[in-house]
């Protein structure tokens, strides 16, 4: 590795620990983006290769892959389902994020879950610590559905402990009424 | 013999009280202010104790701290009575419209420690009402004072004294977690567990030597119990999913708990030492904050399975249960009185969450309180009070108030905030 390449994987690192901590899902600590070699796949290539073009997007990381998780642009960087006051029923606009976060499960049964449901402040600490579990219990139930499995998979409650808004208003409530599914080395 | 309670008694002197307190209030690092009295107290004059100016003024003040407290005494000025045990100025106390009087007097022994020994008089019927002598060490003056104050509060009243007893709560500072231990008045705090993770549901053994709590020291909450005079503790309950909201057996054997191991948050019971895990009721919704009834006979807990949360019991060996509260859309945090006739609870009144009271035999509700965001309540061991967590201008407070709803308190720490009190047993 030269020098110059070493310094700039050490600022990256960096970065990513520092985002690491700000409480947001892990920065995307970019693998090797999935530009192919036109000249291997027939663009430009001799002319006694395919004559048509396969034409490649140079931009996707595996949506069931890992490397996903960490890529803002993927569906399964979304970790947050949130739900109505009192309520522990998954709804409708949450379905998409659950379905690509199962078949990451699916696809890699070695990885574990921790879901881990939330509450807002209202009322009392352990029913709200229940209504979390209630919540983090729906996101698995519904992962399983779509093949997760229940060795990979652990949901717990925060209860209303750790809010992540803490002004009192229902716009921040609303964004404690939620379940985090978090992956091996991030909890 | 027993001073009666005459509700004609006069009403003076309520200044001189608030003055004779002031003093107090800056030593507790939990302050307590008194925002409501009883509506007729006791008038008693607590006179100077002989020798107490060479030892500590503490004695008095703290007896007299104590009874103002309890909202059941009005203090009359003892300034000028005659100090010492055997001194019974009974014109002279009655006249400043006393009922009762106390005398005392402290003394160093050979062993380098003290001896206090003091009387209760009933000025009325001009005679003794008893006393009592206690050897003791310099650091137990508090105590002993506390002690005072519960024999004068239990002769004049006819009930027992808490003043001995102490309360449990967690502090919340700058990411920090404290469960602390303090005296009943606030004073003498201690740290039991630190915490960077929340600590939530204290609650006492019955005998007073442990508690048992839910920590989120493992990024999720599990049950310990905690042994206070060895700072040991161990895991009582740490399956898969979330464990929580841990209450005592009167026997102190077991306890109920809410595990979700099995899906969903639901009742068991479990030895004090971790051992014996039993399921004890099954639904498809919330089961939380089992508390036994005080007989052992009854579980009292919260529920969803009716559509809301509301409260129900069970026998303590399972069985069917039946639904105790059915007005308004949220009535949670079940808490059986020590004489199992009182239900406190907290329930949604337009958007305000506040402490109520059932009387169980007939089902009547009164609502105790006039804010907003009361969690937690927790009874005194004799009933008369009940201690509870509230906000105010966004900030947690202690509360306690009466079971009558008359005598009203408030205890806070400065610039954190202060959540799940829980007062002890009887200290034996």
């Amino acid at each position: 590795m030269r020098p110059t390449t070493f310094k700039l994987s050490l600022a990256v690192s960096a970065i990513v620990l520092l985002a690491a901590c700000g409480g947001q899902p892990p920065a995307p600590e970019q693998s090797p983006a999935g530009v192919v070699d036109g000249s291997r796949t027939g663009v430009g290539g001799p002319a006694t290769g395919p004559t048509t073009v396969a034409p490649v997007t140079a931009t996707a990381i595996d949506p069931t892959s890992l490397a996903a998780l960490k890529d803002p642009k993927s569906v399964v960087f979304n970790r947050s389902v949130f739900f109505d006051y009192d309520q522990y029923v998954i709804k409708d606009e949450f379905k998409p994020l659950i379905d690509a976060h199962a078949k990451l499960l699916v696809k890699n049964p070695g990885v574990k879950m921790l879901i881990q449901g939330n509450a807002d402040e209202r009322g009392s600490r352990e029913y709200n610590l229940a209504l979390g579990q209630k919540r983090a219990e729906a996101v698995k139930k519904a992962l399983m559905l779509l093949g997760g499995q229940e060795a990979q998979i652990e949901s717990v409650s925060l209860g209303e402990e750790k809010p992540r808004c803490t002004d009192q208003s229902e716009s921040c409530w609303a964004q404690n009424r939620r379940g985090d599914m978090l992956y091996s080395g991030e909890f | 013999m027993r001073l009666s309670y005459n509700p004609a008694m006069k009403f003076r002197s309520l200044l001189l009280a608030a003055l004779l307190l002031a003093p107090l209030a800056g030593r507790a690092q939990l302050a307590i202010e008194i925002t409501g009295a009883g509506a007729s107290r006791i008038p008693v004059a607590i006179a100077d104790f002989n020798g107490e100016a060479g030892v500590s003024r503490a004695l008095t003040s703290v007896v007299r701290a104590d009874l103002e407290r309890s909202g059941l005494f009005r203090l009359v000025d003892p300034t000028g009575l005659p100090t010492g045990e055997t001194a019974a100025p009974y014109a002279d106390a009655k006249a400043r419209g006393a009922d009762a009087l106390v005398g005392g007097t402290v003394a160093a022994t050979a062993d380098g420690r003290y001896e206090t020994r003091f009387r209760l008089h009933d000025t009325q019927k001009q005679a003794q009402l008893g006393g009592q002598a206690y050897g003791h060490a310099s650091a137990q003056i508090r105590a002993t004072a506390h002690r005072i104050s519960d024999y004068v509060y239990e002769k004049l009243t006819g009930e027992r004294g808490i003043f001995s007893t102490r309360v449990a709560y967690v502090v919340k500072s700058a990411g920090r977690y404290q469960l602390q231990i303090a005296d009943a008045d606030g004073d003498n705090g201690q740290v039991a567990l630190s915490s960077r993770e929340p600590i939530i549901s204290p609650t006492w053994s019955p005998d007073g030597t442990r508690l048992a709590y839910v920590s989120f020291e493992a990024k999720k909450p599990v049950i310990y119990v905690h042994d206070l005079g060895s700072g040991r503790r161990h895991v009582v309950a740490n399956f898969k999913g979330s464990n929580s909201a841990p209450a005592w057996s009167p026997d102190g054997k077991r306890l109920a708990v809410v595990l979700t191991k099995d899906g969903g948050s639901q009742l068991y019971t479990v030895g004090a030492d971790g051992s014996g895990v039993t399921r004890l009721a099954s639904s498809a919704g919330i089961d939380t904050e089992p508390q036994f009834s005080p007989d052992g006979q009854w579980i009292y807990f919260t529920s969803d399975r009716g559509g809301s949360p509301q409260i129900y019991r069970i026998g303590a060996g399972g069985g069917e249960a039946h639904r105790i509260t059915f007005d308004g859309g949220y009535n949670v945090t079940p808490r059986l009185s020590p004489d199992g006739r009182n239900l406190a609870y907290i329930s949604r009144n337009g958007g305000r969450f506040q402490l109520t009271i059932m009387d169980l035999a007939t089902r009547q509700t009164q609502v105790l309180t006039d804010s907003s965001k009361d969690e937690s309540p927790s009874f005194a061991p004799n009933g008369r009070m009940i201690l509870y967590a509230t906000e105010i201008g966004g900030r947690g407070v202690l509360a306690a108030v009466s079971a009558d709803g008359r005598v009203k308190q408030k205890l806070s720490v400065p610039a954190a905030d202060i959540r799940e009190p829980s007062w002890s047993p009887y200290v034996k």
